[in-house]
């Protein structure tokens, strides 16, 4: 009853936020072109795979899993129903 | 072979399973049971980013630039990964406001201006044309590929075909036909096309499979799967390069970046994201579900561009139609129709979308405003004008069918698909400013946002659309190569001399420089008006106000028939009805009683119009209507401010009287504690004054008896004393207890702390009381190591503890065949003590209650309590002192095993030795 306090809500939104932005930041050093040219060697491959592509792909999907842990634990409440609702008859 | 009446049959039957689809999906929502409301609909139409672009445009960059296709794709994930913070506020902002569009968007935040509405529109149609002729060119292209099966041929040239033959006109006209059918069906845009989604849906899942199929033909029936492929790749010079990130250089920042906020800001993009979104939770799905489609379409880019490589020479075939010609070179007529089918999936995707995304915005933010504001029309005493607006969007529809399609006959041909579409890109970045400043930044202002939109429109304009028409020869080519008259300065790829660049790179930079800086400064200079102020307010402080503008706007003395009226030239009789009688229940008010409407319903029927004919045209709508009965802007912003503040002390307020609320139960419980210990001590005294007159009554009364008989023998004499010393000796141990536990429990105890061997304790306690348990013959026994790593104690104390529990244990014992065992253990932190007995046991209900103060297990057959009751409190005292911990195990009627353990004098010197003991005690 009395636990969904505003304060603790804006709190854990707040949380969220730091989280999904951490993960961009994270997403752009991985993708940024100083750090995907390391994986730049050629000759070297995984699974027959070149490196520089399995690290781009597997960095992508990381990013993807990542992103639906964090979505799975959002806590923040529903949007209030708006007023209108679709079925209306007079 | 492939005839060509049997691509078309194959496409006709595909595009009218996409009518049927999208038909029985509106008919379904009609009913009330759509099924685009769940979150995986929701990400597979957002997936209509993927056009035929993608489908073709893909591979065919990867063949010139290796991963550099790659960015268009990685930017979205970037941006979908703040999804749930910028997206979500655009969602709800939108929803809150019934935007219709992008236009309507911005036009809204910025004072429901209708001029920055036009201006996106006018950027949106112009920059957007290019991509949709894209995607015609695209179909035809693929078509006319197809209609050569299984003949590859190089270059195909649909434009020289005759008007009426060519494929792209009837493509053009059939996808014009889908758009008006299901993207203007109702009059109300904010309601949902749910027919035309969940076709974009099903479309999204046909391209995804169809690239897929290729993709898995090329590397595992072409090759040998990845490595082989990608083997021979590397074995050819020429493709070596393509698997390397030397192409990372340039292009890839740029390319993310456009890419992230193209993802949103293109209408069709906006249209799916939030116009068509039901449910704003579906987007806690989406921010990773479209990440992920992104990712599977994007696997086996690289495989077929490097497949189509390695299998036609050079320069014979379009490495735009690799999609397609692969297969068609391998004689799988069928897979190369499915894939012409993907693209064509993907193509019409994106077109209907965008054309009902435009259509919306040309008809609300263009046209509309016109019309109602001149007096050419006397629109404004139209009964009914829904008919009218419908009309409009259809034509709307068809005329940017037909410029996609004359774009695409005059200037389509000169460029490859990857290229037009950044051209489009580049477009609708420069809505990305006046969005994301207008959400997050209060200053933000309509003329800073005009400013800024106009000048990176302007740049965008000279240095990529004005080249393109260049580059197919409407304009001298010197004009590229030389600068407008000869001026190098303004050369449009070397704008002020800034070289080194691709020409998008080029542009972007330019056109967001001015965008971005003519914003800031106009913004900061400017003093906007009172209702760009109470829109910026409401737009960022969207999440706190609920972000609906007072209802104090429209206060004033408003006939509710004149609302009605005014509300049914737009939305019709029925609809009006609907949106009345809704108001009325939600408000629980009869408006059939109340003559004037109040500002609330007033506000409701502005919102529900700027669903229809946007924000702008709703507000003029609304004032012409109340002639200038409502309250002064001003008067509205200070309302709104106002509100703003209640807002902030209440909150505060709430926190605060959290803040007593808890205070005021710390205290509650503090004072039950105390309650409870003044009971405690009260107990604590009777029971004492209760356990002392016990014998002191039995030492009184055989006093007397001594006293009074002088007469006694030696004998009987002898027995009553015997008795006195005893219970003296009892009431001497008893107040010995009193004060131990006393002394304990106040923390007055003088501990002698030294380190202890608890064998040595046990074998001291146990010689003290050896000969009492002999006398009731009791086996007492001890086991456990010879040496246990030293424990932390009092000596003295911790005798008297074993001495307790051993006594405690003798008490219960039968004699004869009692028997007692204790037993010493090292664990990982302390050494543990075990006194078992084999006595009546303790019932489970007393477990606990056993180490309370004068807590007594009566014996199950005299009933008479068996010691003072505090020997085990005394006990716990001291466990607990020394850090440890003492509990009891036992099943009635089998004996019961006290244990206390105390922790190791220092842990890790006591653990080394715990183990060196242990080691000790296997061997």
């Amino acid at each position: 009853m009395g636990d969904d306090h505003p304060v603790t809500e804006t709190a854990e939104a707040e949380r969220e936020t730091a989280r999904f932005v951490a993960l961009f930041l994270f997403g752009v050093i991985l993708f940024s072109p100083l750090v995907v040219r390391i994986f730049d060697v050629p000759g070297v491959s995984v699974f027959g795979i070149p490196l520089l592509y399995a690290y781009l792909f597997a960095g992508w999907a990381l990013l993807i899993l990542i992103a639906a842990r964090l979505a799975g634990r959002i806590m923040t409440p529903a949007p209030p129903k708006p007023r209108s609702s679709s079925a209306a008859e007079g | 072979m492939l005839p060509g009446w049997l691509i078309i049959a194959t496409s006709f039957g595909y595009v009218s399973l996409l009518f049927a689809i999208a038909y029985y999906a509106d008919r379904r929502a009609e009913r009330g049971r759509g099924w685009i409301a769940n979150p995986y609909i929701y990400a597979l139409s957002v997936a209509v980013y993927c056009t035929a672009w993608t489908f073709y445009g893909s591979v065919g960059r990867a063949a010139t630039s290796g991963i550099g296709f790659l960015p268009i794709y990685l930017g979205p994930t970037l941006a979908f990964l703040l999804g749930w913070i910028v997206l979500r506020k655009i969602l709800r902002i939108s929803k809150v406001h019934h935007v219709t569009s992008i236009a309507d968007l911005v036009s809204s935040r910025y004072g429901k201006s209708h001029l920055l509405g036009g201006l996106v529109t006018v950027i949106a149609v112009v920059g957007i044309m290019p991509y949709l002729s894209l995607q015609l060119k695209a179909v035809a292209t693929s078509y006319n590929v197809l209609l050569h099966y299984p003949e590859v041929t190089a270059a195909v040239t649909p434009a020289h075909m005759p008007l009426f033959g060519d494929t792209a006109l009837w493509i053009a006209a059939l996808m014009a036909l889908f758009a008006i059918l299901f993207g203007t069906r109702h009059i109300d845009a904010t309601e949902h096309h749910e027919g035309m989604v969940a076709a974009i849906a099903f479309e999204s899942v046909v391209k995804l499979v169809a690239f897929t199929s290729v993709g898995l033909f090329v590397t595992y029936g072409l090759f040998d799967g990845f490595g082989d492929l990608f083997r021979q790749a590397a074995a050819d010079p020429r493709l070596a390069e393509l698997q390397g990130a030397g192409i990372v250089g340039g292009q890839w920042v740029p390319l993310t970046f456009l890419a992230m906020l193209t993802v949103v800001c293109l209408p069709r993009q906006f249209q799916v994201i939030v116009v068509e979104n039901t449910d704003e939770s579906h987007l806690k799905k989406a921010i990773w579900l479209f990440p992920l489609y992104l990712l599977l379409i994007n696997i086996f880019v690289l495989p077929i561009a490097l497949g189509g490589l390695l299998r036609f020479p050079l320069g014979t075939v379009d490495a735009d139609t690799f999609v397609l010609v692969l297969p068609m070179a391998e004689a799988q007529p069928y897979l190369a129709l499915f894939a012409f089918i993907g693209g064509l999936s993907a193509a019409t995707g994106m077109v209907i979308v965008e054309t009902v995304a435009l259509s919306t915005m040309i008809c609300n933010d263009l046209i509309m405003p016109v019309l109602l504001r001149s007096n050419w029309m006397r629109l404004a005493e139209h009964r009914d004008l829904s008919g009218l607006l419908l009309a409009i969007r259809r034509t709307a529809i068809a005329v940017i069918m037909l410029l996609g399609y004359l774009y695409f006959r005059l200037i389509g041909e000169s460029f490859a698909l990857a290229s037009i579409g950044l051209v489009s890109f580049a477009a609708a970045a420069q809505f990305a400013p006046a969005i994301l400043f207008g959400i997050y930044w209060k200053g933000a202002s309509r003329r800073g946002a005009l400013a800024g939109m106009v000048a990176g429109f302007v740049v965008w304009a000279y240095t990529l659309l004005l080249p393109s028409f260049a580059l197919s020869g409407w304009i001298d080519r010197s004009f590229i190569d030389a600068g407008p008259f000869g001026i190098e300065l303004l050369e449009p790829y070397a704008l002020f001399g800034l070289t080194g660049l691709d020409p998008i790179t080029h542009s972007l930079f330019w056109s967001l420089l001015v965008n971005v800086g003519a914003f800031i400064a106009v913004s900061l200079s400017d003093r906007p008006s009172t209702i760009e102020r109470i829109q910026a307010t409401l737009f960022v402080e969207v999440f706190r106000q609920g972000g609906v503008e007072p209802a104090g706007l429209w206060q004033g003395a408003v006939p509710v028939s004149d609302l009605r009226t005014m509300a049914e030239r737009f939305l019709g009789r029925d609809r009006t009805q609907e949106v009345f009688a809704e108001y009325a229940r939600s408000h629980r008010i009869d408006l059939a009683h109340s003559t004037h409407a109040d500002g609330d319903l007033v506000q409701y029927v502005e919102r529900r119009l700027s669903g229809v004919i946007g924000a702008a045209s709703a507000r003029v709508m609304v004032a012409t209507t109340l002639k200038g009965e409502g309250v002064g802007l001003d008067e509205i912003m200070q309302i709104l401010d106002e509100t703003s503040q209640v807002l902030e002390y209440s909150r505060q307020l709430e926190q605060k009287s959290r803040e007593l609320e808890r205070a005021t139960n710390d205290l509650k419980a503090a004072n039950e504690r105390l309650t409870e210990l003044d009971r405690m001590k009260d107990d604590f005294l009777s029971t004492v004054t209760h356990e002392l007159r016990t014998p002191l009554t039995s030492i009184r009364s055989f006093s007397e008896i001594l006293h009074d008989s002088p007469d006694l023998d030696l004998a009987e004499r002898q027995h009553f004393l015997t008795i006195i010393i005893r219970e003296s000796e009892r009431l001497t141990r008893l107040i010995n207890q009193v004060l131990d536990l006393t002394k304990i429990e106040t923390g007055r105890m003088k501990w002698q702390m030294t380190d202890v061997d608890l064998g040595d304790v046990i074998d001291h306690a146990v010689s003290a009381l050896r000969h009492l348990f002999e006398e009731k013959s009791i086996a007492l026994e001890v086991h456990g190591p010879d040496r246990v790593p030293p424990i932390r104690g009092d000596r003295d104390q911790l005798i008297q503890l074993v001495i307790n529990l051993l006594s405690n244990a003798e008490k219960f014992c039968p004699p004869g065949t009692g028997r007692v065992d204790v037993s010493l253990q090292t664990g990982a932190r302390g050494v543990t003590v075990s006194v078992a007995d084999n006595g009546p046991g303790i019932p489970v209900n007393e477990q606990e209650l056993i180490f309370e103060k004068f807590h007594q297990v009566r014996s199950g057959n005299t009933g008479n309590p068996m010691g003072s009751g505090l020997g085990l409190a005394i006990c716990r005292g001291i466990v607990e002192h020394l850090g440890g911990r003492i509990w009891v195990r036992s099943t009635p009627g089998k004996g019961a095993t006290f244990f206390f353990t105390v922790p190791y004098a220092r842990s890790h010197e006591a653990a080394d030795a715990a183990r060196a003991a242990a080691g000790e005690v296997g061997e």
